[in-house]
């Protein structure tokens, strides 16, 4: 009865390690299996170990980070308001957190200090999470959640427009408007390790919400009779994802559809139990991103295909795929 | 008092008054059936004991006050079947029914072997054993109810509340659904509270009965005693005829208005009689 819920986390976790040393072995110089384990251990040439250990390693670690964060907080924003279009974009942490880090490029912020993109945008991610929590506090229920949330996404969107209407040049502009379509370019590993405490930390919280999000399957009353404080219960799971995506896009931009298609596409696979979907969401979405990097770094084109488009441009036809297939859930 | 005691619990939405300092007894081994007109405060009454609207006023099981609303402590004494039978996913009948057994888990168990036997007794128990594995928006409307009352009897708690558990079922499943609800009255001496619509079923399965108007208890006691008096026409609006079929009592409404003396009492139309 429980080796299914064992075995699947196993295959995408054997998926996400398969696609990383890919992810470590292609690039502009194809590298072996051999090679590239040499290089990380740093026992090989000198040369492969550089690239290995500080170009594609950063890279490939932040694809699994930022596509575990956006499949966790994807599977339990959708556990939390029991909507499978549910989004982690929807309650307004990433478009803030984008906001935060095209004010840094407004103002030249990384002239000053390499982590002050980072910083900005988690800043931007936090300032959203405390107006959705104090809302929330006030206004019970879901739909206020989401409602406060659409109204924050508008007004960072705005504000966001409002600093690339008003970019001091062209330059930055540019840059603005490609991180903006979401990257993992040129990422170091001071990247990977500011973003992995928000990361572990927010997975805990949603994945201790996880018992409350299965009572939720039969609605807020009936969790609550159940034992589920439906506040506590609230606040962890929007915490939970502020943190992780919040860290996601400070590190990574805005990347689209990973966290809609993956809980979406694993639920048939663990019974539609959304305790069950939240490890296996992480671990797959750990997969895609490391992928659709590898095919955005490879894709032959003049400048780099940013992952974010890739990702958009590989969801958005599957996804209209499997609403095509899919037959009505609900009578 | 062996069971539950409600001392004027009233619940306020604004500057309504849901539920106006109702107190009533509901014993162990005893079905309790709450009647009375929509909007009476049934069902409010009945959230309001299972913690999820809140409340004030004094509750005691055994003598024992409830732990506050909306905490594990309570989930594991008041065992709530709310009406509408929603599902948001569709998960299989035996993971619905496991869901039961939350309120017991602590953070991080899993279900253990006690619990699995558990659902798997529910499960029998409620004729589901067969639908374990359906997903829940497959079921028809009996079998979902079913399912509904499986999950609700894994729980185990000493008091286990229904709001209308039989509506918009079949005959058969009808009287399937009150038998199970007499067994764990009689065999496991829960307290058993349900709202009820129909008052010859509420006469033939509870043994108590408490009338409710505008958020009020206005009389309890026992069942054949609160639906033959006069009251009942006065709160419910409309006449009823009361008589006995096949030893069974039965209250219908009848569509001609109330006679002078306004009704009550009981008419013995026994078969075989006339």
């Amino acid at each position: 009865m429980t080796r299914p819920f064992v075995v699947l986390p196993l295959i995408l976790a054997g998926l996400a390690l398969a696609g990383a040393l890919s992810g470590l072995m292609i690039g502009y110089v194809p590298y072996g299996p051999g090679a590239v384990v040499s290089g990380l251990l740093g026992i090989g040439d000198p040369v492969v170990t550089a690239i290995v250990r500080e170009v594609r390693l950063p890279r490939t670690l932040l694809a699994l980070e930022v596509g575990a964060a956006l499949g966790i907080a994807g599977a339990a924003l959708q556990g939390l308001l029991r909507n499978p279009l549910a989004e982690p974009g929807l309650i307004g942490v990433s478009s803030s957190a984008a906001l935060g880090a095209v004010v840094a490029f407004h103002f030249g912020l990384m002239a000053w200090a390499d982590w002050a993109l980072p910083a900005t945008a988690i800043a931007g991610a936090a300032v959203t999470t405390l107006i959705l929590l104090l809302i929330g506090r006030r206004l019970p229920g879901t739909l206020p959640l989401i409602l406060t949330g659409i109204a924050v996404s508008s007004l960072a969107g705005a504000l966001t427009s409002l600093a690339l209407n008003l970019a001091p040049n062209p330059f930055a502009l540019n840059e603005m408007v490609l991180w903006l379509m979401g990257s993992l370019k040129d990422r170091s590993m001071d990247h990977v390790v500011l973003a992995l405490p928000f990361l572990l930390v927010g997975g805990g919280i949603l994945l201790a919400m996880a018992r409350g999000l299965d009572a939720l399957t039969l609605g807020e009353e009936t969790a609550q009779s159940l034992g589920v404080h439906l506040l506590r219960q609230r606040v962890g799971v929007v915490t939970g994802i502020a943190l992780v995506v919040g860290a996601a896009v400070s590190v990574s931009g805005a990347i689209g559809f990973v966290g809609l298609v993956v809980p979406h596409m694993l639920r048939p696979f663990v019974g539609h139990q959304p305790s069950r979907l939240l490890l296996p969401s992480a671990l797959a979405g750990a997969a895609l991103v490391v992928v659709a990097d590898t095919v955005a770094r490879v894709l032959p084109t003049n400048q780099e295909v940013m992952v974010g488009v890739v990702t958009a441009l590989l969801g958005a036809p599957f996804f209209l795929g499997l609403v095509l297939r899919s037959r009505r859930m609900t009578p | 008092m062996s069971g539950l005691e409600i001392t004027s619990l009233s619940v306020r939405i604004g500057a309504r008054r849901l539920v106006d300092a109702a107190s009533l007894e509901a014993r162990r081994g005893m079905i309790t059936g709450v009647i009375g007109p929509n909007g009476a405060g049934k069902s409010t009454l009945l959230r309001a004991v299972a913690g999820v609207v809140p409340h004030t006023g004094t509750l005691r099981l055994d003598g024992v006050p409830l732990p506050r609303p909306g905490g594990r402590a309570r989930a594991r004494l008041i065992g709530y079947l709310p009406q509408d039978h929603g599902v948001h996913w569709p998960v299989s009948v035996r993971r619905m029914v496991e869901l039961g057994r939350l309120p017991h888990l602590g953070p991080w168990r899993s279900l253990s072997g006690a619990d699995t036997e558990i659902v798997e007794a529910a499960l029998a128990r409620t004729d589901s054993a067969g639908l374990a594995d359906a997903a829940v928006p497959t079921l028809s409307g009996g079998e979902r109810a079913r399912a509904m009352l499986a999950r609700v009897l894994a729980t185990r708690t000493p008091v286990l509340l229904a709001d209308e558990p039989a509506a918009a079922l079949d005959p058969a499943h009808q009287v399937g659904v009150m038998t199970v609800l007499r067994e764990e009255a009689d065999t496991n001496q829960r307290v058993i509270v349900v709202v009820l619509h129909d008052l010859s079923l509420a006469a033939r399965v509870c043994d108590r009965l408490v009338l409710m108007e505008a958020g009020r208890v206005i009389r309890a006691g026992a069942a054949e005693t609160v639906l033959g008096a006069t009251d009942l026409e006065r709160v419910y609006g409309v006449a009823f005829s009361r008589g006995h079929v096949d030893a069974m009592p039965v209250v219908t409404p009848v569509i001609r208005p109330p006679s002078g003396g306004g009704g009550g009492g009981w008419i013995d139309r026994d078969a075989g009689g006339a």
